[in-house]
């Protein structure tokens, strides 16, 4: 019962910062020069077909509030929001939702293979790096850990987009599907697509693969330096055994606590690597929203992002209780 | 992990330990009381600090590494002959179609006053078959004409009844007076005087007088001249002088069999420029195309001996270019990681030492930070920015603020995290015995034990701020133009062309950039196992 409870208390917490964070972007929102607001919403009536600027300020007040005091607009707009209306986009022309369903699951399908392969290459290497701890082999699994730490990702990007799209011509230099992509059969769109999201996953891998490798070595050091790795040895277990049974299995334990606490960040988009690839996800589509001032879809995105992250660290917390009994709830 | 190794140490060992890695110098200015158990020790826990640091050959890599980026952006810009903003031109031939000059071979035609319904195109072709076959009249639709030969390649036409219908010629009668209208008589007249090689004819009483090349002068003024060439204006912008166009003409004359000419003028500013003539063998036609010396700027210039690494997309040297960049990428990445220390160690200090209700409020504050997406704000308030045109140096003092206040939580939770245990501890409860002030003993007894983990945290820190910035001012969101930074030189590649032709636009700032961060992040590993003696068994 007493997870129950846990669970709830920590639920509850995190609503209320949510209120609060929500509270500060609808602030920041709202302390936008009102005459940026208006100069966009200008420009969006001076574009054929488009409503009228009135028409736009109208629904602009309609969505936040803005005629009302902050407070007030707030609780306005978060009661729209609750209710899952976040506006109409201004740059897409679409409810923000509508665009937003049509986009995610591209940034989770990319988000998801690059977690996948992550795991699959930083946990071996950082296991192997502690167990030879100060051999060459942990040194160039360190440097290498580093180096992608320090990779920023869009020269990154760019030194794979000189080597293989430009001189070797493997893959495209920008966008999710090729220039034939309409005449392609069913499974030739899969295979399509999968081509153009080769780079931008090496991309993700390697830029944020190093962080989960050093955090395996530290968390395997600590193990190995454990007592019961110690008896475990005295026992005169292999080493095989040793590590693979006793140590990996603790290692396991903040492991898949920090994994469980990255899953909602999936959903989050990668905000710089599709924008250099150029591809509609969730994060692109955020990109170009912000950068072309669409406040709706500005909005709803950072409220979003603030969702996720409190998931995560819910998701975190809970499992860091759950899966390693020597944490009791208090 | 890092953390807990502080909590057991006897206090004057970190004291010491913070004292001597800040400031070696000062060791002798020390307050340590002379007990036996320190008089026996040989290395106070700084200098071992600094004994494992020093051992750490790949911290003192990344302390290399540094060091060299530091001289490179601090130094290297004072050494640099160049300046930050120094513009560098060269000089571009530049090829443009200047004019066309062609040999007229084809009849023209005008038509006498009033006559202009009767000489009709059709007539004039009729006029062409009967001249080529040499009969002197044709006939069409029942009417007869008669021609009759004026002079070489000049033809008068006549109808049945002898009236003038127009001329053919092949001599071109220009004015040189644009305003003037040539008239029928003058064209007509000029032309049979030309074309028989007489010096002067006369219209309505005024005497025209025709020099050998063609010169047409009335009262001793240029009136017009004449010629078998036409030499036109490509550039909408030129008016060919006469003497412009006589030159053409004598060049075409005497190449005529080449087919190519070179004329090289001088013009009054001391420019020089060439113009080429060929001929297209087929029409006949030769283009002259002018090259002309201009000033441009000196963009994408491969590296060379005066620019060791080229030239950027504005002109500027990209060696010192690199070199304020680098300072001004580390200038940011110091100053909001000062502005993101102080509140956070303020902040985190406050909520350690005084917990209940205060850590509460300001814990919950930090969680509300962690909880902003940071990349996402700073790209809508550098769309903001954008829109109403913010002076580029005041930008770069709001990213630095915006980056500076949006990075403290983290290191409040750490220095909350610490002081939280420290203040349980003995040496706490004898400050407070001794009637320590309450700021006293926070800032002075509690935040220098937290010192070491704070460095470590810094350092990482920076290069995770760098970054930071490097990646807006890549997006074109932090430091703007005219400020270097190298997140804003890399800014180039997105123009694909430079990707994939200009390498010494892009790569060698990434490579510092990478360089510099990753020396940060070893630096940061090094100083935290040096710190945290149980992490090196």
């Amino acid at each position: 019962m007493s997870t129950l409870k846990f669970i709830a208390k920590r639920l509850l917490i995190s609503v209320i910062i949510l209120i609060f964070v929500a509270l500060i972007i609808y602030v920041l929102m709202r302390s936008l020069p009102t005459s940026y607001v208006e100069q966009i919403a200008r420009q969006k009536s001076m574009q054929p077909n488009s409503k009228s600027f009135e028409e736009w300020m109208e629904q602009l007040n309609a969505t936040y509030g803005m005629d009302r005091g902050i407070i007030a607009g707030f609780f306005h707009w978060a009661g729209n929001a609750i209710k899952g209306d976040f506006g109409d986009s201004w740059f897409y022309t679409v409810p923000v939702v509508e665009k937003f369903q049509s986009t995610v699951w591209l940034s989770f399908v990319m988000g998801a293979i690059s977690m996948v392969l992550e795991l699959l290459i930083a946990i071996p290497l950082g296991i192997i790096a502690a167990r030879k701890q100060y051999s060459k082999t942990d040194y160039a699994i360190s440097v290498i850990a580093l180096a992608g730490i320090s990779l920023p990702t869009f020269f990154f990007a760019s030194l794979l987009k000189l080597l293989f799209s430009v001189k070797l011509k493997w893959f495209d230099l920008f966008g999710l599907v090729g220039r034939n992509y309409e005449q392609l059969d069913a499974l030739g769109k899969f295979f399509d697509k999968a081509h153009h999201l080769v780079l931008p996953i090496v991309t993700l891998v390697v830029v944020s693969v190093g962080s989960l490798m050093r955090y395996t070595r530290t968390n395997m050091l600590e193990v190995l330096n454990a007592d019961y790795i110690r008896t475990a040895r005295a026992k005169g277990l292999s080493e095989k055994k040793v590590i693979y049974r006793h140590a990996f299995r603790n290692t396991l334990i903040p492991l898949v606590t920090i994994v469980g606490g990255s899953l909602p960040g999936l959903f989050s988009g990668a905000l710089i690597t599709e924008t250099l690839y150029s591809l509609p996800g969730i994060g692109y589509t955020s990109y170009n929203a912000m950068v072309a001032g669409d406040i709706p879809f500005s909005m709803f995105y950072l409220t979003f992002l603030a969702i996720l992250t409190l998931l995560g660290n819910l998701i975190a917390d809970i499992l860091y209780a759950v899966v390693d009994p020597r944490v009791r709830i208090s | 992990m890092a953390d807990k190794n502080y909590e057991n140490r006897p206090q004057e060992d970190v004291l010491n330990e913070e004292k001597s890695t800040e400031n070696a110098s000062e060791s002798s200015e020390q307050v340590y009381s002379l007990n036996d158990d320190r008089r026996v020790k040989v290395l106070s826990p700084g200098v071992m600090v600094a004994k494992r640091f020093f051992r750490n050959r790949l911290a003192m890599v990344g302390l290399i590494i540094l060091i060299i980026m530091f001289a490179f952006s601090f130094i290297g810009g004072l050494i640099s002959p160049y300046e930050e903003d120094q513009l560098f031109y060269r000089t571009e031939i530049l090829k443009k179609e200047y004019a066309s000059a062609i040999e007229n071979t084809e009849f023209r035609y005008t038509a006498a006053e009033g006559q202009a319904s009767a000489f009709t195109g059709i007539v004039q072709a009729q006029f062409t078959l009967a001249q080529s076959k040499g009969s002197d009249e044709f006939a069409y639709g029942g009417k007869s004409y008669k021609l009759s030969k004026d002079g070489d390649n000049l033809y008068s036409i006549y109808d049945g009844d002898g009236t003038l219908l127009g001329i053919a010629y092949k001599d071109i009668f220009s004015v040189s007076n644009a305003n003037e209208t040539l008239t029928f008589d003058i064209r007509y007249e000029g032309l049979k005087a030309y074309s028989n090689g007489e010096a002067s004819f006369t219209v309505d009483g005024l005497t025209y007088e025709i020099a050998d090349d063609g010169l047409v002068l009335l009262n001793g003024q240029e009136y017009g001249y004449i010629s078998r060439y036409v030499v036109q204006a490509l550039m909408s912008d030129v008016f060919l002088t006469r003497e412009f166009k006589d030159t053409v003409i004598e060049i075409i004359e005497k190449n005529r069999t080449t087919g190519e000419a070179v004329l090289e003028v001088e013009a009054e500013d001391g420019v020089k420029q060439e113009y080429y003539f060929v001929k297209n063998p087929n029409t006949g036609k030769w283009t002259i195309t002018q090259e002309t010396e201009s000033r441009v700027y000196d963009t994408y210039s491969a590296p060379s001996s005066e620019h060791w690494l080229g030239t950027d997309g504005y002109g500027f040297d990209m060696l010192t270019r690199l070199m304020y960049g680098g300072r001004v990428s580390l200038m940011i990445g110091f100053i909001v990681e000062i502005i993101s220390t102080v509140l956070g160690v303020i902040m985190g200090g406050i909520s350690g030492y005084f917990g209940g209700w205060v850590d509460n409020l300001i814990m919950r504050i930090v969680d509300v930070f962690y909880c902003i997406p940071s990349m996402p704000i700073i790209i809508i308030l550098g769309a903001a920015m954008d829109n109403m045109g913010v002076d580029p140096q005041i930008r770069m003092i709001y990213l630095m603020l915006i980056l500076g206040f949006l990075g403290w939580p983290g290191l409040a939770r750490l220095v909350r995290g610490q002081i939280l245990s420290l203040r349980e501890q003995e040496f706490m409860t004898a400050t407070e015995a001794c009637g320590i002030s309450v700021r006293r003993r926070i800032f002075k007894h509690l935040i220098p034990n937290v010192i070491p983990q704070l460095i470590v945290s810094c350092t990482m820190g920076l290069g995770g701020t760098i970054l930071t910035e490097a990646t807006l001012s890549f997006l074109g969101l932090g430091v703007r133009f005219p400020f270097a930074s190298w997140g804003n030189i890399i800014n180039d590649v997105k123009n694909t062309f430079v990707l994939t032709n200009y390498w010494f636009i892009w790569i060698p700032a990434g490579v510092l950039l990478l360089l510099t961060v990753l020396a940060f992040n070893i630096l940061g590993d090094g100083l935290r196992d040096a710190f945290d003696p149980k992490m090196k068994r």
